[in-house]
This record gives C-alpha cells, sequence and structure tokens, in this order.
C-alpha cells in the first residue's frame, strides 16, 4: 500500500463520519434518504478503517520495545503543528491497541445506523447527526498521540451523547442525560489540570515525547507531583469506565438511553475509561501505577462481584444489562492492573468482547422495547414461543456474554484472571467467582423472559426480527464466534503492542530490583 | 520630555487616534441628522450610518496599527496591545449596531441619540486601551461610562429599565470615583500620572505604601466595571433590566477596556500588590458568579452571573507571569466577546416586545422550533462552559496554563472545579431547548438580516478562535514583546 494512505488513513477514517454529519446538514431532507445516507457514510468508514489491522506491522514494534522504549510504537501517525504557542500537535498515530478500538467503533456505528431505522421517526436528521459526531469524537480519542488533541476529543464526545441520552431518549432522559454530563465533566476537568502541569513543566503535549521525558526524569518536580497527576487522569478514567463507586451514572444513562445510544455507550463509550488506564496511566507513570495497583484492584473486584450481584436483582432489563457492564468492565481493570502480558492482553481483548456482546444485547433489548415500550422483566416471558429466531439470537449472544468457551467472552476473561492469578492468587479467585455469577443473572434473565408459559397475552402476537434488526444482529453474532475460535488474528498485534506498553513498568521494576 | 510638551501636535499624532476620531464623528453626524430624517426612515438611516462609521473605524484600526508609537506627548501610545483591544471593542460595536436594528423596531424605540451612544461609548473604550497616562484613562473611562449609563436607561416605559439605568449611575460615579481617588494618592506616591514613570519608580525604588492604597482604589473602580466580586452586586439588576442588545454591549466592550488598562497598571506600570489582590477578587468572582447563576431562571440575569464568573475566570491570567499572563488574558476578552455579545444576539431577537420572553421556560422547545437558533445559541453556550472547538475552551486552556506555568495551582483547581459547576447551569438552558416539550404561545419571529449578520460573525469568530486560535495568540504575544523591549 502507498505511504501516502498510510500517513492519512486515520486522519481520513476520524474525519469521514463528521464530515457526513455536516453534509447531512445541508443535503438531503426524506427521513429514509438521511438514513440511507448515514449507513452510507458509516460502511464507508468501517470498509477503510480495515486498512489499519491488515497493513499493521506488529513485528517492527514489538522489536524496538525490547530493546528502547518509546521508539516507533506507533503507525500510521502523522504529526503536523496545529498551534505554535502553546506547542499543540496534530498528532495521529495508531498501535495493536488502539486500532482494535478504532475498527470496534467503526463496527458498531453502521449497526446503530441499522438499528435506529424504524425507532427514531422524529427529529431524523438531527439523530443521525449526533450519532456521526459522535463517531469522529470517539475514533479520535482512540487515535490522539497529543495530550491536547486527545482531551480535545474526550470532551467532544460528551455533548452529542448528552444530548442523544436528553432528546431521543425515555422517561427519565432529562435527569439522566444531566447525571452523566456532569459526572464525566468534573472527573475530565481533573485530567485537564494534571495534562496542564505536565504541559507547564515539559512544553509539549506530545505523548511520546513526555513519555521518554518523564522516563529520562528530565521532568522537574515530577516525584511530588506524580501522585496526584496519576490520581488527576485516574479520576477522569474511572468515571468513565464507571469503576466503583462511581458508576452510578451509568445505570441512569443506560436506561433512559435510545438503543443506539446504549449501544454506543456500552461498546465503546466506557472504553474510553480502560483505553485511558492502559496508554496514559500505565504509560506515563509506570512507578505510581505500581504504588497505586492494590486498591485499584480492590475497588475493580467490587464491581465485579457487587455489579454481578446488583444484576441479579434488577427487574428492569437494560439496568441488569447495564450493571453487568460494570461487572464486566471491572474484570478489564483488573486485568490492567495485574500488570503481566496476560492480563493485559486479555483486557484488551475483553474491551473488545464486551462492545460486541453487549451491544448486540443493547440491541436485543431494544428490539423489545420497539415493541412493547418497556424493559420490565416481567413483562415478558415464553417469548421463545413467538418470536423463535430472536430467541436463539438473544441465547447466543447471551453465552458470548457469560464467557462459554469458544465464544468471544470466553478468551478476554480466562486471560485476565490467568493474569491476575499470577499477580496474586486471590484476585483471581475473586474475579473467577464474576465468571459465575455472570452465568447466573444471564440465564436466569433469560429463563424469566422466553422459558414459560406466554403470561401477558400481547406478547403472544409479537412479530420476529425485521431484515433490519436481523442485519444488524448476524455481524456481532458471527464476530463473537470469530473472536472466540480464532482469537489469534487479534491477539497477535495485540499482545505486540501490550508487550510494548509494558517496557516502561519492567524497566522500572529493574531498577528497584538492582539497587 | 520637556521638550516635546512645546511640540504642536503632528500629523502622526493624528493617526494614533484616527480610530476615536472617526467613530466621534460618525456619532456627531447622527446627532445632526437625527431631526432632519422623516419619521419613517430614521431608524434604518441612522443604524446604517452607524454601522458604516464602526466598520470605518475598524479600517481606521488598521491605518492606526500601520504607525505605532506615541502620540499627544506621551499620553497615547499605540502598539500591538491597544491594536488589538481596538479590534475587540469597535468589532463588538459593529455586531451590537446590527443586533440593534431589529430589537429598536421591535421594541419601537424611535430614538436616534441611540446609535450615537454606542459610537460614544466606544471611543471612551476604545481610548481607555490606548491611553497612557492616569487622567487621560480616566477621562475615557467617564466617556465610555456616561454613554452605557444613558444606554442602560432606554426601554424608557418600563420601570425597570430606568431602575437599571439609576442603579448603574450611581454605583458607577462612586466607583469611578474611587479610581479618580486612587490616581490621586499613586500621583502622590510617585510623583508622575505616565504608567512609563509610575513603571519605572515602582520597579527601581521601595515601594511606598501610598502606592498600594492607589491601586486599591484603582482596582475598585475598574473592578466595578468588569463586573468582579465583590463589586458585582449592580450586575444582575442592571443586565435585567438594560435592553438585551446593550447588555451584550455592556459585558463585552467596557469590560475589555476596562481589562486593558487593568493589564496595563498591573504590568506596565508595575503597580504592587498583583498577587493578592488578583487571588480574592479571581476566587470570589468565580464562586459567587457560579453560585449565583445556579438559581437563575431568567436568562439575562443568568447570563449576568456568568459574566462575573467568566471575570473571574479572566483574573486568573492577571496572576500569571507576564509573558504567558498577557496574551492568555488578550486572548480570552476576545473569546469572551464574540461569545456572549452572540448569546445576547440570540437572547434580544428571541426578547420580542417588551422583552416578555427571557424566562428560561419560555425557550422550551426551541430546539424543534427554530433549530438553527437554538444549534447557534448552542454553540455559543458550549463555548461558555468551555467545551472544544470553541473558543471558551481554547481561552480556559491558555489562562490556566498560564496560571500553571507560574506555580498557581489552588487557583487552577479552584477555576477547574468553578467550571465544572457552570457547565450546570448552561446545561439547563440546552436541556431547556432540546428536552422539553414546545410552547406554542412563545412566538418565534423570523431572523432579520441584522441579526443574522451579527450571528454569523460572532458564530465564525467563536469557532475560529477555538480551532485556529494561533495567529490571534501570537499577535498577542507580541504585545508582550513590544512591552519588555
Amino acid at each position: 500500500m502507498s505511504p501516502g494512505l498510510d500517513h492519512w488513513i486515520l486522519t481520513l477514517v476520524t474525519f469521514i463520519p463528521l464530515a457526513g454529519g455536516l453534509l447531512l446538514l445541508v443535503v438531503p431532507r426524506r427521513d429514509r434518504d438521511i438514513r440511507v445516507f448515514a449507513l452510507v457514510v458509516t460502511l464507508l468508514d468501517f470498509l477503510l478503517s480495515l486498512h489499519l489491522p491488515v497493513h499493521l506491522r506488529p513485528e517492527s514494534y514489538a522489536r524496538n520495545a525490547v530493546g528502547m522504549a518509546n521508539q516507533r510504537i506507533f503507525q500510521y501517525e502523522l504529526n503536523w503543528p496545529w498551534i505554535r504557542v502553546p506547542n499543540i500537535h496534530y498528532h495521529v498515530g495508531a498501535d495493536g491497541i488502539s486500532t482494535w478500538l478504532v475498527l470496534l467503533t467503526t463496527f458498531l456505528t453502521p449497526l446503530c445506523v441499522l438499528i435506529s431505522w424504524k425507532s427514531i421517526e422524529q427529529r431524523t436528521k438531527e439523530f443521525f447527526i449526533l450519532l456521526l459526531v459522535l463517531e469522529s469524537a470517539l475514533l479520535g480519542v482512540f487515535v490522539s498521540l497529543d495530550l491536547f488533541l486527545f482531551y480535545f476529543f474526550w470532551e467532544a464526545t460528551l455533548i452529542p451523547m448528552a444530548l442523544l441520552i436528553g432528546m431521543y431518549g425515555h422517561g427519565r432522559r432529562v435527569y439522566a442525560a444531566i447525571k452523566f454530563f456532569l459526572y464525566t465533566m468534573l472527573a475530565s476537568m481533573f485530567m485537564l489540570a494534571a495534562i496542564l502541569w505536565l504541559y507547564a513543566k515539559t512544553g509539549t503535549f506530545d505523548f511520546v515525547q513526555i513519555q521518554s521525558a518523564i522516563h529520562n526524569g528530565q521532568v522537574e518536580n515530577f516525584t511530588s507531583a506524580a501522585p496526584w497527576l496519576f490520581l488527576g487522569f485516574f479520576v477522569a478514567f474511572a468515571v468513565k469506565v464507571p469503576l466503583f463507586p462511581v458508576h452510578t451514572w451509568l445505570p441512569d444513562a443506560h436506561v433512559e438511553a435510545p438503543t443506539a445510544g446504549s449501544v454506543l455507550l456500552a461498546g465503546v463509550l466506557l472504553k474510553m475509561g480502560t483505553y485511558g488506564m492502559l496508554r496514559f496511566n500505565l504509560g506515563l507513570f509506570p512507578e505510581e501505577s505500581r504504588r497505586n495497583a492494590s486498591w485499584i484492584m480492590v475497588l475493580a473486584l467490587i464491581g465485579i462481584i457487587y455489579g454481578a450481584l446488583v444484576a441479579m436483582v434488577q427487574p428492569n432489563l437494560k439496568r441488569l444489562i447495564a450493571y453487568s457492564s460494570i461487572s464486566h468492565l471491572g474484570l478489564v481493570v483488573l486485568g490492567i492492573f495485574s500488570f503481566t502480558t496476560f492480563g493485559l492482553d486479555g483486557a484488551t481483548f475483553q474491551m473488545l468482547a464486551h462492545g460486541v456482546s453487549t451491544g448486540a444485547l443493547f440491541m436485543l433489548a431494544g428490539v423489545l422495547f420497539d415493541r412493547r415500550h418497556t424493559y420490565e422483566i416481567s413483562e415478558f416471558g415464553g417469548l421463545a414461543t413467538p418470536m423463535p429466531i430472536y430467541a436463539s439470537f438473544f441465547l447466543f449472544i447471551v453465552l458470548s456474554s457469560l464467557g462459554l468457551p469458544l465464544l468471544n467472552g470466553f478468551i478476554g476473561e480466562f486471560l485476565v484472571l490467568s493474569g491476575a492469578f499470577r499477580d496474586r492468587a486471590v484476585y483471581g479467585i475473586l474475579g473467577a467467582t464474576g465468571v459465575i455469577w455472570s452465568a447466573c443473572y444471564l440465564l436466569w434473565m433469560y429463563q424469566r423472559v422466553f422459558f414459560g408459559k406466554v403470561v401477558h397475552t400481547i406478547n403472544d402476537s409479537l412479530p420476529d426480527l425485521t431484515p433490519w434488526e436481523r442485519a444488524a444482529l448476524w455481524p456481532p453474532a458471527i464476530l463473537a464466534l470469530l473472536m472466540g475460535v480464532a482469537p489469534l488474528l487479534w491477539l497477535r498485534t495485540i499482545d505486540a503492542a501490550v508487550q510494548a506498553a509494558l517496557v516502561p513498568l519492567a524497566q522500572m521494576a529493574s531498577k528497584v530490583m538492582i539497587p | 520630555m520637556n521638550t516635546s510638551l512645546v511640540i504642536v501636535p503632528q500629523a502622526a499624532d493624528y493617526i494614533r487616534v484616527l480610530p476615536e476620531i472617526v467613530l466621534s464623528l460618525f456619532g456627531m453626524a447622527i446627532m445632526l441628522l437625527d431631526p432632519l430624517l422623516n419619521e419613517r426612515r430614521r431608524q434604518s438611516t441612522l443604524s446604517t450610518i452607524a454601522l458604516l462609521g464602526s466598520l470605518a473605524a475598524l479600517a481606521a484600526t488598521w491605518v492606526q496599527a500601520q504607525s505605532p508609537g506615541f502620540a499627544f506627548w506621551n499620553m497615547i501610545q499605540v502598539d500591538a496591545f491597544s491594536i488589538f483591544f481596538h479590534f475587540v471593542i469597535v468589532a463588538v460595536t459593529a455586531v451590537v449596531i446590527l443586533t440593534s436594528q431589529e430589537y429598536m423596531e421591535v421594541e419601537q424605540i424611535r430614538a436616534g441619540e441611540y446609535y450615537g451612544l454606542i459610537l460614544f461609548g466606544a471611543v471612551g473604550m476604545s481610548l481607555m486601551s490606548s491611553a497612557v497616562e492616569l487622567v487621560l484613562i480616566f477621562i475615557a473611562l467617564e466617556i465610555s461610562s456616561i454613554a452605557t449609563y444613558v444606554l442602560a436607561g432606554f426601554r424608557r416605559n418600563t420601570a425597570i429599565s430606568s431602575e437599571a439605568s439609576l442603579k448603574y449611575f450611581l454605583l458607577g460615579s462612586f466607583a469611578t470615583a474611587f479610581f479618580l481617588y486612587g490616581v490621586a494618592l499613586m500621583f502622590g506616591a510617585t510623583g508622575s500620572t505616565s504608567i512609563q514613570v509610575i513603571g519605572r519608580v515602582l520597579s527601581s525604588f521601595e515601594v511606598p505604601a501610598l502606592a498600594y492604597a492607589g491601586m486599591a482604589l484603582m482596582f475598585v473602580g475598574l473592578g466595578f466595571k468588569v463586573a468582579a466580586a465583590p463589586f458585582h452586586i449592580w450586575t444582575p439588576d442592571v443586565y435585567e433590566g438594560a435592553p438585551a442588545p446593550v447588555v451584550g454591549y455592556m459585558s463585552t466592550a467596557p469590560k475589555a477596556a476596562a481589562f486593558a488598562v487593568l493589564l496595563r497598571l498591573l504590568f506596565e506600570a508595575h503597580a504592587p500588590g498583583r498577587i493578592g489582590l488578583i487571588w480574592v477578587v479571581a476566587a470570589l468572582s468565580m464562586t459567587l458568579g457560579n453560585l449565583g447563576a445556579l438559581v437563575q431562571d431568567n436568562v439575562k440575569r443568568l447570563l449576568a452571573y456568568s459574566s462575573i464568573a467568566h471575570a473571574g475566570y479572566l483574573l486568573i491570567a492577571f496572576a500569571a507571569v507576564p509573558d504567558s499572563g498577557i496574551p492568555a488574558a488578550m486572548f480570552y476578552t476576545a473569546s469572551y466577546a464574540a461569545m456572549n455579545v452572540g448569546a445576547f444576539a440570540v437572547v434580544s431577537h428571541f426578547a420580542s416586545v417588551g422583552e416578555r420572553y427571557v424566562k428560561l421556560d419560555d425557550y422550551s422547545g426551541l430546539g424543534s422550533r427554530s433549530p438553527a437558533l437554538a444549534a447557534i445559541l448552542t454553540i455559543f453556550l458550549l463555548s461558555l462552559i468551555g467545551i472544544p472547538i470553541t473558543g471558551g475552551f481554547i481561552a480556559k486552556f491558555y489562562v490556566f496554563s498560564a496560571a500553571l506555568q507560574s506555580n498557581m495551582v489552588g487557583l487552577v483547581i479552584l477555576g477547574v472545579l468553578n467550571s465544572a459547576v457552570a457547565s450546570y447551569y448552561y446545561l439547563r438552558l440546552i436541556v431547556v431547548m432540546y428536552m422539553r416539550e414546545p410552547r406554542s404561545e412563545v412566538p418565534v419571529a423570523s431572523v432579520s438580516a441584522g441579526i443574522g449578520a451579527a450571528l454569523a460573525v460572532s458564530l465564525a469568530v467563536t469557532i475560529y478562535l477555538g480551532v485556529l486560535p494561533g495567529r490571534v495568540l501570537d499577535y498577542a504575544g507580541r504585545a508582550v514583546a513590544e512591552w519588555s523591549r
């Protein structure tokens, strides 16, 4: 492939949705055309983004990682001065971790368009504009290598998401939108303060440069400020993940959000937090990460178990899935802070797997909502009879979500738990209970919704999946299987990036070992 | 210095006050033409003349920029700093005139002097940014203040407007008296009213206690003008009563001018007690402004409290070292002017006859009834919150990073927390517009050409400053470089 495209690919992928959104502002007028247009734009973006994993060369940065840290870890780089003073660059690049998160985003967005095909009927144009703008902002978060640019996109995701919840959500949508906005806004302010401090001391926002400056001890007063900087970043990410005890915005946001909003929220937005921890907390503050790992892992474990227990007793389908997200994301955090190759590989893989299967779960919940306008589990029962195809899709996704071997959830969970076990056995054991819990609440929920007799007569006549819905559900189902049987397709590139990410930690450890 | 006193002003001297001359001439022309024109065409003609006047003043600023230097026996200094503020003030004036056209028609206010006063006010404000002699600064301050006192009371048929005018006048004259007293004390302490001389004295000798008192008193006067706490009590009432376009004017242009004077005093005249004074006032303004705004249900009052808070954010930059603090403050002034004048353009369009619809509830469902207007107001509000791709974000960013470079960590954390609190009340307005059912009894008039142009300009500037802030910031940086030379 030409080197020119390698430079431009990330920029293209990031900004095509935005350009599509702006075009949508002026061009098509009929609702149908708007939907088709949005679908075409997002599909185009997905096809283009396929370039990234295909041409990723994991061996090149794996080799570098052994010798020197921070040497060309990233591919597809483009580094342009954007603002001279302060020294802000438009610096994008991707490694094995961010590439897959980019792909997850571009994969889920067309599905969001499909699943919203019939359910969004009012203010259609605004809806799809917001969706496209949101996609651009999310992609920007994953490809930014300049802290300013990163913060820029990070904040930019907030508005379209809050508007999607607030304008197209259900009952208490305004409350949920404001809660979501304020929580994340407040938390990210701390990150801004930390970023500004780093800029004041290093004169650059460039991730790679700051990383090497910290590594070489060129940052004045760093040792005294590092605990606070670490916390500044960590708080912003922890709220996004969300880690116990700052998780309370998530159930509200999910329950009230429209289906497409939930899919992107669970599928991608939460991963911004875990991605941030992996990239910035571990990358910039290896020493602080180690020092704080114990309490963070405890919080993650609480999240896993508490999220699962609360999910068990939820009468509301969407709330149940929301709490299951808290539980699953706790597992990701556990993997990240185990500092083992297994743990980080598994965490990254679990991010992708969770994005696919929980995204699909939310779509399935949305299908029910479109028919009955409720998420109460007690309103259903015996749905397997009137909606057989729907029931089989649902079962498949539930199984992938609870970690059945040969499906995607299993790989991530297994790797994370073995990583955690190596770090400290008790963490692995406690984390493993989360897997058992998730089987309990998901299967119990499935039983209550699909088996038994049809209690409410209205459910007898529910129509099965429409072609649009089927088109949206096939891809995640296939992917869940593919990720389960051929995880190496993903892990090969992930592992190389993880090795590179672990280098500063390893160096730090060796410094401590040899006094 | 002594030789220059006897010299007759040169042509260059007049060029260095060209914008002020142009504005005065157009203002006088409006006053003269007012009685001669017939009733029907009067308003549109006068507003067109005023608009031309402000555009001519913009051109004059460009001419003036070509010949930097001192004028009129070192009382005026034209440098990158003063040019920057001239541009901001004159551009705001033009946008306000564009906004006023429709407003005056709807409110049926027939008075030519309205436009004249706006131009005269602009004369005072522009002069404040280029004057480097305290007595001249005082005169300029008075010119601008008297114009705005009268403008605040232009809705003559409502008591609340007269109240606003009177309150503004009484408290304002009190504040300017403080300023004058401060000038006198500063003269007593340093033996001069020239900013350069004061700067030289204060930086080379031990600072006399009298200079502290003088600075404090001058700060009271200027703090009143920029609506910084604890001199902010008048702001909500005056903003609520005054005509909406005038509020857009008052909350931006005179503030910019007062900040310019304050910058010169603190950094060029090296007035003492900077850090302590700024710390207290910035912290108070941000906190009181934001807390006050949380409970407002009138949009004009809400924006009044927001302007107090923004004065606080801006003052943070004053606590930083000059190299990064001054450009940050200048940039903030410009971007705040753009977003606030834009927000008030929407408010004044929407207010309708007698400013009936200025409550938060009146904006219900504006998102579906008037999508374009709501979207534009949303962008201004997002900019006021400080969300990326808007000027407000970059401005806040510069201010905070300037303060951090000077190790003002406490102030920055306070500012950061305040911004988070502030996002709530701006968000309330956005929520009302997009997430509430429309209220059909509130009329949505079509947007006139004037408002359209005003919105387009302020929106373009807000986005431009958010995406490509480099050039403006570079220019502001030049001002500092000139000072330190």
